[in-house]
């Protein structure tokens, strides 16, 4: 599997994902400045969480349309593997890869802590590691983690089995207080109708790694590389 | 010419900011407030003097960038030049 983490100015999770990642691969993944505009042959691309662009105007929204993100859209359409990450979910969704919006968590506030995520469907490569329902503790680490659709792209996302991850409390239960940040449905991150595009809040790069304190994020990344090596 | 941005958020999504902004205010003493949606306003100067061709083009930044048409609308007004 060759792997590429895009790099913007104020990323910040960029080389969290190069470490998770080699640590799975067993060598390094590229790192791809923002300016690039051709990008070498591969099989999956890390957009990676921070600050891109100082998140001016909307989060993700300068990002979305750098050079490097047009490229990132065409390799998606084409097939190759993208995950998006915290920030990079915000660019997945400003730049179309992804349905929905972030927006500002309801509570106003910055949330980094450790969450509860249920698997809501193992059966894609970025997941096939995961049982059905299992429930993960995976951090995070945002202030616009609120995901939010329409009622008709709500349902369409239903309807194609493109939740990904839901927030919950420890026994997989989705109770009003196991919701950070007050994403619609619970929706932690979502796929794209072809499961080739995973955007997520939370940060499986920051429990990767007993020493982290978790390992729950690894299986995403061993995921990853048992089907697409 | 200069072109005003208003960005605003549809109704229907949840605006914690203006609510806050509300909350605040009625702390401060102002009674009769029903609600408040916060926005962006933007302006940009513009070389050129066709007002309907600078027209098509903010609304073009618009739904391309300025505003995420998920979630907002916006208003663009062009000053004579």
């Amino acid at each position: 599997m060759k792997a590429a983490v895009i790099v913007f100015p104020g990323s910040n999770c960029d080389r969290d994902i190069e470490v998770a990642l080699r640590q799975s691969l067993g060598r390094e993944p590229q790192m791809i400045w923002h300016r690039e505009t051709a990008l070498p042959a591969l099989d999956l691309i890390v957009v990676p969480g921070g600050f891109s662009y100082g998140d001016y105007l909307r989060a993700g929204a300068m990002a979305a349309h750098s050079p490097v993100m047009r490229e990132v859209v065409k390799r998606a359409a084409d097939g190759v593997a993208v995950l998006a990450v915290c920030n990079g979910f915000q660019i997945a969704t400003e730049c179309g890869l992804l349905p929905g919006v972030l927006l500002r968590n309801a509570s106003l506030k910055f949330v980094c802590r450790d969450v509860h995520l249920r698997v809501e469907n193992p059966y894609t490569p970025f997941t096939q590691q995961y049982d059905d329902g299992e429930v993960v503790t995976i951090p995070i680490a945002h202030h616009d983690g609120n995901y939010f659709a329409d009622a008709a792209t709500h349902q369409s996302l239903l309807d194609h089995d493109q939740i990904a991850f839901r927030y919950c409390n420890r026994a997989g239960a989705l109770s009003a207080d196991a919701n950070p940040n007050g994403s619609l449905d619970h929706i932690a991150g979502i796929f794209n109708r072809d499961k080739n595009v995973l955007g997520l809040m939370p940060h499986p790069e920051r429990a990767a790694d007993p020493a982290l304190g978790g390992n729950d994020g690894r299986a995403l990344f061993d995921s990853l590389v048992a089907a697409l090596s | 010419m200069k072109a005003r941005i208003h960005v605003t958020l549809k109704s229907g999504v949840h605006d914690p900011q203006g609510k806050a902004i509300a909350n605040a205010l009625k702390g401060l003493g102002f009674s009769g407030i029903d609600a408040v949606r916060q926005g962006k306003y933007i302006e940009i100067d513009l070389a050129g003097s066709d007002r309907a061709a600078a027209e098509r083009t903010v609304k073009d930044m618009c739904a391309k960038m300025l505003a995420n048409p998920v979630i907002e609308n916006y208003r663009v007004d062009i000053d004579a030049p």
